[in-house]
């Protein structure tokens, strides 16, 4: 009977060593500063027009986006959503708080917001979809299954070490978003009051609910919703990697999942049942926010439960496939 | 229909009993039996695509028969693989270990899948394989020659009792062969039952002792490998001058008969070593010095007498009575 920690420690060192980890970092170090050094252009760019009062950009902000809610180009579907973004606004401003106050905690929940959806779950992939077909592209797995070890057991050692790294890697693009902004914006902020709980209907936004949390308390829901997300992600990356034996397909499969996820998300309103689909349901952070829903019905608790009923069934297959099936080749 | 040739002696190790396995509407492996049994190598003899490697797979697991039982030391594969591949050490097809880690790296990952497999026992079989001195080096850098060994030395990590290599030879200089030849027959010295499959018969004939052959999914025959080869009458290539005379007198014995070169099949080697003046006989050997004196004394020039050994087709065609391999 073989313990299943010296699995888990074997199936951590091959990520480690296979230096997937480190990439990852590196994508990270590497891309943070470019989206750091555009938002630095921004705030630049905003505090010439505006002699630094935020006030003024805001307002100027609704200006325009009432007065684009007159143009017949603009389809039905922006309009509404920009008249939930004028009604949240206008919530700021009568709050006399400013939403887009520079500093490091409030671009690393900017960023985190921007990522949940396609770029976190790109990391993710680069792992995840690489476990099993990676062992089968190389043929290892035949060391691997005939060892004296039940396949199941190898399997959840790998899926273990999966959800580690899932966790590492959420962590990861927290702090190093954070620090290197930081350098840029200062390191405070994590004490600003966010508002959350705008209650969206049709293009009404309801602001009873509404309430200010510090900044640090929104990014810790935020995490917790970012790395329920991603552990969503690598799950389903995990299942195709069991499925599919090459890992080159087994990434395309994934991606392109993501990427029609985020073009149903610009398009699907009118198809309603896409809501059942995972991709479309990443977004969970936008609940949080206040940014209205892609499609029509979607709530915060209908995608979690949408997103742990495809996380279940895909690791359901994973296992089932995993411990049945003939290794050929 | 498997001819049950000789027995051997000692504990079965492996057993296979009756396996089958089908992959679509097809029956890839179609009954398949034979024992394996401790001190012994034994040998799966068959062409590219007769169902080696779909077998070697099925006695690890890897692959689930359709039919049929696997056991080793008591314990079915299928049903018990913790228990039974605790006794089996193997390397299906190429070595493929973790190109990425070092050959230490990969022995400590496979050490954690087995139990009573520690450190010291890493050095003992990195010392019985010779590969002391690269052990911490990273595998990608490694020769075939030199994986070959790393795999070797991971199937021989948890003192299994049964060692299964699929084409071990795959790969290997001469010099190679001879060495694991060599370190093979001294396992098998020490107790361990050794499975080794092969498409090459002089490999086998060389390493040996009892064989099991297989075509198109089906054992033909077990047996000893002496018996096996020794049922065929051996080729004999003469040299002659002036050779139309020596042919003559050649055709005119009963107990000898001329082959037709393009109906029998010979190795490459052999054809690049008959001349103008070669013919090819079917007799019994012990004949050769009788022949050689009646030619001789006819004034008949014998330039060269080979024996030629038979090869795994001309094995089959005496198996299988004319059914050809494919």
């Amino acid at each position: 009977m073989i313990n299943l920690l010296p699995l888990i420690r074997n199936e951590c060192l091959k990520i480690i060593k296979k230096k997937r980890f480190y990439v990852i970092l590196l994508i990270l170090i590497v891309l943070v500063p470019m989206f750091t050094y555009a938002q630095m252009r921004i705030a630049e760019r905003s505090r010439d027009k505006f002699n630094s009062d935020w006030r003024l950009e805001i307002q100027q902000q609704i200006t325009d986006n009432e007065n684009s809610l007159g143009s017949d180009r603009i389809p039905e579907e922006w309009k509404s959503y920009r008249r939930i973004f004028v009604q949240q606004l206008q919530y700021y401003l009568d709050h006399n708080v400013n939403p887009n106050e520079p500093s490091g905690v409030t671009f690393t929940r900017q960023f985190l917001d921007n990522s949940v959806s396609l770029f976190i779950p790109l990391l993710i992939m680069a792992i995840a979809s690489d476990l099993v077909s990676g062992e089968r592209t190389t043929g290892t797995i035949k060391m691997l299954l005939t060892r004296p070890v039940r396949r199941w057991k190898v399997l959840f050692s790998k899926m273990t070490a999966l959800l580690m790294f899932v966790s590492l890697i959420v962590l990861s693009t927290f702090i190093i978003s954070y620090l290197i902004s930081g350098l840029v914006f200062g390191f405070k902020g994590f004490n600003v009051p966010v508002f959350t709980g705008f209650q969206i209907s049709g293009d009404t936004v309801d602001m009873s609910g509404v309430h200010a949390v510090p900044q640090w308390k929104y990014l810790l829901m935020q995490g917790g919703l970012i790395w329920y997300v991603s552990v969503v992600v690598a799950l389903l990356a995990f299942m195709v990697s069991v499925l599919v034996r090459s890992t080159a397909a087994s990434i395309v499969v994934m991606m392109a999942a993501l990427i029609a996820g985020t073009i149903l998300t610009n398009m699907a309103s009118a198809w309603t049942t896409a809501k059942y689909l995972f991709m479309v349901n990443l977004g969970l952070t936008g609940y949080l926010s206040g940014t209205p829903a892609p499609i029509e019905g979607m709530s915060l608790s209908f995608s979690l439960i949408v997103l742990a009923i495809w996380a279940a069934v895909s690791v359901i297959i994973s296992f089932a496939v995993f411990t049945k099936r003939d290794i050929l080749n | 229909m498997a001819k049950e040739m000789k027995d051997g002696s000692g504990t079965v190790v492996l057993s296979v009993d009756g396996v089958r396995k089908k992959i679509g509407r097809k029956w890839i492996i179609d009954n398949v039996t034979f024992d394996v049994r401790e001190g012994e190598i034994f040998g799966f003899l068959g062409p590219n695509g007769a169902g080696k490697t779909t077998t070697i797979r099925m006695l690890v697991d890897l692959i689930r028969p359709s039919e049929g039982k696997i056991t080793v030391c008591g314990y079915n594969v299928n049903k018990d693989p913790e228990k039974a591949l605790q006794y089996v050490g193997s390397i299906v097809e190429n070595p493929e270990v973790y190109t990425y880690l070092t050959g230490w790296e990969n022995l400590q990952h496979f050490a954690r899948m087995q139990p009573g497999v520690d450190e010291a026992r890493i050095a003992e079989v990195v010392d019985t394989v010779r590969l002391d001195q690269r052990i911490h080096d990273k595998v990608s850098t490694y020769s075939l020659g030199m994986r070959q060994r790393l795999g070797i030395a991971q199937a021989l990590l948890g003192r299994p009792r049964l060692l299964i290599l699929d084409e071990p030879t795959n790969g290997l200089d001469p010099k190679g062969i001879k060495e694991l030849r060599e370190f093979i027959r001294n396992l098998a010295d020490g107790g361990l039952a050794v499975f080794v499959s092969s498409h090459l018969l002089s490999e086998i004939q060389l390493l040996c002792d009892r064989v099991a052959i297989i075509s198109k999914g089906r054992v033909l025959a077990v047996g000893g490998v002496d018996e096996l080869v020794a049922r065929n009458s051996p080729y004999v290539l003469w040299e002659l001058e002036p050779f139309d005379k020596g042919r003559q007198l050649l055709a005119e014995r009963p107990d000898v008969i001329l082959a037709d070169p393009a109906e029998i099949t010979l190795d490459d080697s052999v054809i690049a070593g008959m001349g103008p003046n070669s013919l090819i006989t079917i007799m019994d050997d012990s004949l050769i010095p009788e022949i050689v004196a009646v030619l001789v004394m006819a004034g008949v020039e014998v330039r060269g007498v080979h024996k030629i050994n038979p090869t795994l087709e001309q094995l089959f065609l005496k198996l299988t009575e004319g059914e050809t391999i494919d």
